[in-house]
């Protein structure tokens, strides 16, 4: 348990990939490069126990930076330390081999696979044996004792009330406050989320030079997507429904809660574009992604965060195939209706009998025994959504 | 002292929000302000479910509604100190 100063000291025991990165999990992904080559990944980890196939609805005729961010977020997916290794299955060779080139600079296993010109049975063939060597290498890899400083944290709420700004949102502030100062990587995103506490925001970036990246990026948001297809205004999505039967109000009340994720004292040392991976150290991290719940992790899963931890009130469901999500509740009545969820209950706080420095080192003490290997709630029920972000219509 | 009924998070705050569930009208509540956990007593006069907000101060129409401290948005109707706070009387100044 982490208590006190010792924060230094905690160490965790992950797979350390060739290019140094820590994984916490150790999965052989077969990646489809489009929506049309699902099937045959599907195939291939049906055939191949233990593999994880990564459906998804896009990968054809995009172009420009839509197009970027769907090679970025693939090749960023392959490339988290906690995949082993990656089988790729496209519909053509050119884009298939973009991915696996990408994804193969982090010195990891992986191999391509075009359908055309063999069809669907003939590759599911070849990359099915390609997976099974893959999956009993990876199954002989070794966990091994890591430094804190090795973890990559990031955090994203959803189905927010008004218990997440007052106890779970906290709870994950106080654990970056704590831990970054220990060489940790955190991201917090949700750009439209932010709305109502943007002058707060900027105030948290750690230069001038960042803040102003940081403004742009979330006027960028406002001016390209609000303004250009807003029929009136935001205020049947955003607070959501769930958000107002849990008591938020307006779309101020609603981004202040979700800013308390960010604690007291860290500061964003730079503003990421959806699925980039960080480049400035160690830091918390600012990253451009929707507030939708699967988007934005799939997304932080892309830059490279090995771990997720999620407040939230009303009771969300999601998780990741290839990240474990950690929930956290501080309502009361979520707990007892959905406890199966739940990876670490703060309710305490609410009836004052638990502090949020102890609700801290509760989620702490999670985050550290989850990337030892426990699974989480959303891993233990299957919950596994992979969401592609997508900037515009295809051509 | 047990455990509280309401939860403020700022001094400055004009509102409050419900932590208990099944609050009924005319509860003597046990309220909390977690800056610097003072407390104080109000009484509901709504029954109002865990995580929706009560008046702390009568609200005239108009007024800013306060909480973290920060302004969150407008009172479109008089509020009645101890009363349901929520998108029948409060909206964002936004849009």
């Amino acid at each position: 348990m982490a208590q006190g100063n010792g924060y230094s000291n905690l160490t965790f025991w992950g797979y350390r990939r060739e290019n140094g990165r820590v994984g916490v999990r150790n999965h052989v992904v077969i990646l489809p490069l489009d929506d049309l080559s699902n099937a045959a990944c599907e195939a291939v980890a049906n055939n191949i126990k233990g593999t994880l196939a990564l459906p998804h609805a896009y990968g054809r005729l995009q172009f420009g930076e839509d197009l970027e961010l769907h090679f970025r977020t693939l090749i960023g997916t392959g490339s988290n330390p906690n995949v082993a290794a990656v089988v790729v299955i496209g519909i053509e060779d050119q884009w298939t081999s973009r991915v696996v080139e990408g994804i193969a600079k982090t010195g990891k296993p992986v191999t391509g696979f075009g359908i055309e010109g063999t069809g669907d049975i003939g590759t599911i063939a070849k990359a099915s044996r390609v997976a099974k060597d893959y999956l009993q290498w990876a199954s002989e890899l070794k966990r091994e004792e890591c430094p804190i400083s090795d973890l990559w944290v990031s955090t994203k709420c959803g189905e927010s009330d008004t218990t997440t700004g007052l106890s779970s949102c906290p709870t994950v502030g106080n654990m970056y406050d704590k831990l970054i100062p220990h060489g940790i990587y955190g991201c917090f995103g949700e750009t439209s989320e932010i709305t109502g506490a943007e002058h707060l925001c900027k105030e948290r970036a750690a230069t001038p030079e960042v803040a102003e990246k940081w403004y742009r990026m979330w006027k960028a948001y406002q001016d390209e997507v609000i303004e250009a297809h807003k029929t009136n205004d935001l205020s049947d999505s955003q607070p959501t429904k769930g958000n107002i039967a849990g008591g938020l109000t307006t779309i101020e009340e609603k981004a202040l809660g979700n800013l308390e994720k960010i604690g007291r004292e860290c500061r964003y040392i730079d503003a990421l574009k959806p699925a980039e991976t960080p480049s400035k150290g160690p830091g918390l991290y600012f990253m451009d992604t929707s507030s939708a719940a699967a988007e934005c992790v799939t997304l932080m899963a892309a830059g490279g965060y090995v771990v997720h931890t999620f407040p939230t009130g009303q009771g969300n469901v999601i998780g990741n195939p290839i990240v474990p999500v950690i929930k956290i509740t501080g309502n009361p009545r979520t707990v007892r209706t959905m406890s199966e969820h739940i990876d670490v209950d703060v309710s305490g706080v609410l009836r004052r009998d638990m502090t949020i420095p102890e609700a801290g080192d509760a989620l702490i003490d999670m985050v550290v025994r989850t990337a030892n290997g426990r699974l989480t709630a959303a891993e233990a029920l299957g919950h596994r959504e992979f969401v592609m972000t997508k900037l515009y219509r295809s051509a | 002292m047990g455990a509280p009924h309401l939860l403020v998070h700022d001094k400055k705050d004009t509102v409050g929000v419900v932590v208990v569930e099944g609050l009924k009208a005319g509860t003597d509540m046990l309220c909390v302000v977690t800056a610097d956990n003072s407390d104080f007593r109000l009484t509901a006069k709504h029954d109002i479910p865990i995580g929706h907000k009560v008046a702390l101060v009568d609200i005239k129409k108009g007024d800013t509604v306060w909480k973290y401290g920060q302004d969150i948005g407008k009172a479109i109707a008089d509020i009645g100190k101890g009363e349901h706070v929520h998108v029948h009387n409060v909206k964002t100044k936004r849009w």
